[in-house]
């Protein structure tokens, strides 16, 4: 191993030297500065069919190649002894040159009449679809490429059946190779007839059909009325100006609002939401309802580091930071909406994916379902047809799976209900991405949203059995998709327990959370009837709540107790008894003075214990013995009832999530800042 | 909106991301342009605060302005910043006088990132690494997924689309998380001007030459210039050809020496 020639050794800095250069800021407004958007092309078409020369040429022609690149292909063809091959700019990578294929998307910028643009080079064979999802799906335009010789083959027509479904709405089309048909006009009206008919039927018509020869530089840059005058449409170059310029958001500024929720930030006393905007416009004062819980709240400030005034608008593809007049329950995956116009709230989805992992998706087998920033368990429950890229038309029999690069159109139900818009009305929040393993195996877009049937009601959770095994209390819990528990909540009459036990039930429903209330009044009236008020009966009361609680948790509910329990050595003995069963118990004490309840008399109980008509009333003449360690305290005359439900669902979704679904509680990562 | 605006937006959303996603993740930090335009970046993501430590690879061949513009900016930034330096290799006299500048750069970057990695656990890593800096960087992914051994499987890497990013890895693995993947080195310049970001003072020229990108000193080498401004940079850009990393030795020592630095964990 030798070194290098050194250079003398840098001098150590001066005393006092200041080593930042500050620019002048210039402000989000100022002219220059607003970088300019670059239309984003992606070349897809078979293997071999010459894309990676098309883009070597665009790049040649455009004199777009970086100083000494096109020197060092020249050279290095030179050496190998063949002529100068357009393709090798790109393919850096040593096994590319080996094989003379592109094995990943790459992406080149560059310019042609004051215009960027920006090429994503998506790959021809087959294992490699999955590149040209990637690299498609970011597009604003595609250049669909056909071998004037070997005409539509496979990958043509899939290419153009997954354009169809990520959504890249400008197509055009290049006979290349045109050199080597002799430059006939018959075949390339041929080509293109074939090409128009199938990319119609897929509601994808091409902008242009335009013969080419890549090699010969024909037709791209410059027209060639020698071999091509026949022809009367533009360049290919020609054609990408005529396109508008891409990099938008893809969103609509007058469209219905979404506010997609991807964490939540606590700094100080603020709490801020941080999310994007895929559709509408926000702004401060808002009347905001969040997805799927429909909790409410104005927009109190739209937040900006380094603006302490803050931000007036925002549109689609913004960022956004979001301070709310109340203190809501809001967590990653929620969509805020307007009232006016809000998303479609199922559990079940109609879509058309398409499938790359080579794992076939199966029929009710479990799939994690990613729109938005919501991940939801799901699974198939049909697939209605299989479309065959050849024919696009339904492959014969029934199905059982999708397999590998196929297309589909199927119908996915969801463990909890998912937040989402008809791929045609708000496309960010219509379509979404399919994962089996550590990698997303596939995406889909959604056919049809039921707006007006779905919005007037809330959704009811169907009860979902599609696990089988053993029944396990693991088995049951990745049944349910989340633990047992006992939530015990405890304090004087009047403090709020019923409230919040009742708001509480219902978030954890409509999560798909399986959950019951257990009411110490209600137990009197059966369980317990034969239980009178002394000391002793009142002791045997908890006790069989106790029992019932935990036979409930440890078949997969989440047991919401609402008892007084005014004494710790009963409390402890329930705890002791859930642990010993290892069913989740937590103590949750609902402090509210007595002097607070005595005044809230909800019942009127106070005033008969005070006139004596109850004897034994708790906090009257019976002790209250306050949890030296609760688990969770919610101050109930200090709180907001809406507050002391949000930590009370915080605390609880972190006690019953399973493992994988951690993160998605609001006390996931927001809460380490 | 402006371009540059969405390229804003969409590293943010990226960052977000990324931090909802793992649970250790750290921001290598070179104190290059990109660098600083990163943690501008996070700084607008977090509301100001930035949630995780940054990490510069101290490989003992540091400029003096930059370890100085380092201090500054831990100060300035309020930071968490780890600094590492692979002692080992040090000691055992790995160093440009006497070895390659590929082995050096794998030795005293890669290695030392990967000594950390085992050490911090990070499940993700922040680069500033983008598309159009040479050919094999225009392959990458805004989430990739780095082996337990720290490679690159260039080869056969996830799909992502529709801002739907991997974000599982498994025990030992970490993804190498790439806001910056779309921007350009003049998008870069540009957004320094708009905001006003600070950038070390060696970018612009001094007596005649001023540096375009910054590595170790014994391979960095000055460009002529007379560029003493963040508009004549933009200018210079505009009109230059020569490649961004023309002054890194390490690229040039022999043929594809990026591609095998990064297949091995090189940023």
């Amino acid at each position: 191993m030798s070194g290098i020639s050194m250079p003398p050794a840098p001098k150590p800095v001066p005393p006092g030297y200041e080593p930042a250069f500050f620019p002048k800021r210039m402000g989000g407004a100022s002219a220059g500065a607003a970088g300019e958007p670059r239309t984003r092309i992606v070349v897809v078409g078979h293997v071999d069919h010459g894309k990676s020369t098309l883009i070597g040429r665009l790049l040649a022609d455009t004199d777009s190649l970086p100083e000494g690149k096109l020197a060092a292909v020249e050279k290095a063809c030179r050496e190998e002894g063949m002529p100068l091959e357009y393709a090798f700019l790109l393919d850096a990578l040593l096994e590319e040159q080996a094989q003379n294929i592109t094995i990943d998307t790459t992406r080149i910028e560059f310019r042609h009449q004051g215009r960027a643009f920006q090429i994503i080079d998506a790959p021809g064979h087959r294992e490699f679809i999955k590149n040209m999802v990637t690299g498609a799906a970011a597009a604003d335009e595609a250049i669909l490429l056909i071998d004037a010789k070997e005409g539509l083959k496979e990958q043509t027509r899939r290419h153009g059946l997954l354009l169809s479904l990520l959504g890249v709405g400008r197509v055009i089309v290049a006979v290349n190779k045109m050199d080597l048909v002799g430059w006939q006009e018959a075949r390339f009206r041929e080509l293109e007839k074939e090409i128009r008919e199938y990319l119609g039927g897929l509601k994808i018509p091409p902008r242009e059909v335009i013969p080419i020869s890549a090699r010969e530089g024909s037709q791209v840059k410059n027209p060639d009325p020698k071999n091509l005058g026949w022809f009367r449409g533009p360049t290919l170059l020609a054609a990408l100006l005529a396109g508008s310029p891409g990099g938008g958001s893809g969103g609509d500024a007058q469209g219905p609002l979404r506010f997609v929720v991807q964490d939540v930030y606590r700094f100080d006393d603020r709490r801020v939401i941080a999310g994007r905007i895929e559709s509408g416009t926000l702004r401060p004062g808002d009347s905001l309802v969040f997805f799927p819980d429909r909790k409410s709240s104005r927009v109190k400030a739209i937040e900006a580091w380094g603006q302490p005034e803050g931000v007036k608008e925002l549109g689609p593809g913004r960022a956004a930071a979001v301070t709310l007049e109340e203190q809501i329950f809001v967590e990653r995956g929620h969509v805020g909406s307007h009232e006016e116009h809000p998303p479609v709230e199922s559990r079940e989805v109609r879509a058309r994916i398409f499938w790359l992992d080579p794992e076939p998706l199966r029929l009710q087998a479990p799939v994690q379902l990613r729109l938005a920033t919501q991940n939801v368990e799901a699974r198939l429950v049909a697939i209605d047809r299989v479309v065959d890229a050849e024919k696009l038309e339904q492959k014969s029999g029934a199905r059982e799976e999708v397999g590998r690069f196929e297309v589909a159109e199927v119908r996915i139900r969801c463990r909890r209900p998912l937040v989402y818009d008809a791929h045609d009305r708000v496309e960010s929040l219509g379509r979404f991405a399919l994962q089996q393993g550590p990698r997303l195996g596939g995406g889909g877009i959604i056919l049809t949203a039921e707006y007006p049937a779905r919005l007037a009601r809330a959704v009811t959770g169907e009860h979902l059995t599609w696990t089988e095994g053993r029944v396990s209390q693991e088995a049951r819990a990745s049944h349910f998709g989340h633990e047992g528990a006992v939530i015990w909540l405890t304090g004087l009459s009047g403090s709020g327990k019923s409230t919040l036990a009742v708001a509480l039930e219902s978030l954890l429903f409509r999560r798909g959370i399986a959950s019951m209330i257990l009411d110490g009044d209600n137990l009197r009236h059966g369980l317990c009837a034969d239980l009178g008020f002394s000391l002793e009966d009142r002791a045997e009361n908890i006790r069989r709540a106790g029992e019932v609680a935990k036979l409930m948790a440890e078949s997969g509910l989440v047991v919401i107790s609402s008892l007084i329990s005014p004494l710790r050595k009963e409390r402890q003995a329930v705890r002791s008894a859930c642990q010993a069963s290892g069913v989740n118990f937590s103590e949750i004490f609902i402090n509210a003075p007595l002097g607070e309840c005595e005044k809230r008399d909800p019942r009127g109980l106070y005033r008969k214990a005070r006139a004596g008509e109850i004897k034994g009333f708790t906090g009257i003449d019976s002790p209250y013995e306050e949890p030296e360690s609760p688990d969770l305290v919610l101050r109930t005359d200090r709180e907001k009832v809406d507050v002391s439900v949000a930590q009370l669902l915080q605390h609880v979704l972190g006690l019953v999530s399973l493992k994988e679904e951690d993160r998605e509680s609001a006390e996931g990562p927001g809460g380490q800042i | 909106m402006s371009y540059l605006q969405t390229l804003e937006d969409q590293s943010i959303y990226i960052f977000r991301e990324a931090f909802a996603n793992f649970k250790n993740m750290a921001m290598p930090w070179s104190m290059g342009k990109d660098s600083n335009t990163l943690i501008w970046l996070a700084k607008k993501a977090f509301a100001g605060k930035i949630p995780f430590p940054l990490v510069h690879i101290d490989t003992t061949y540091e400029f003096p302005e930059m370890l100085s513009f380092r201090e500054w900016a831990r100060k300035y930034y309020d930071i968490d910043l780890i600094v590492i330096i692979n002692e080992e290799a040090r000691k055992r006299g790995v160093g440009y006088e006497t070895h390659d500048p590929v082995t050096v750069t794998h030795e005293l970057k890669s290695v030392a990132l990967q000594q950390s990695l085992a050490k911090y656990k990070w499940d993700a890593l922040v680069t500033g690494i983008r598309r159009d800096e040479d050919s094999t960087r225009a392959k990458e992914r805004y989430f990739s997924p780095r082996t337990a051994d720290n490679e690159w499987e260039y080869r056969d890497q996830p799909p992502e689309f529709w801002g739907q990013f991997t974000t599982a890895v498994k025990p030992g693995e970490h993804v190498r998380v790439q806001p910056l993947l779309d921007w350009t080195e003049l998008d870069v310049w540009e957004y320094i001007r708009r905001e006003g970001i600070p950038v070390p003072k060696m970018y612009f020229a001094q007596n005649g030459r001023r540096y375009r990108s910054l590595g170790c000193w014994p391979i960095t080498k000055s460009v002529e210039s007379r560029v003493d401004t963040i508009e004549g940079i933009i200018e210079e850009l505009k009109s230059t050809k020569t490649a961004e990393r023309a002054g890194r030795a390490q690229d040039y020592h022999e043929r594809n020496a990026m591609q095998k630095l990064r297949a091995k964990g090189f940023l």
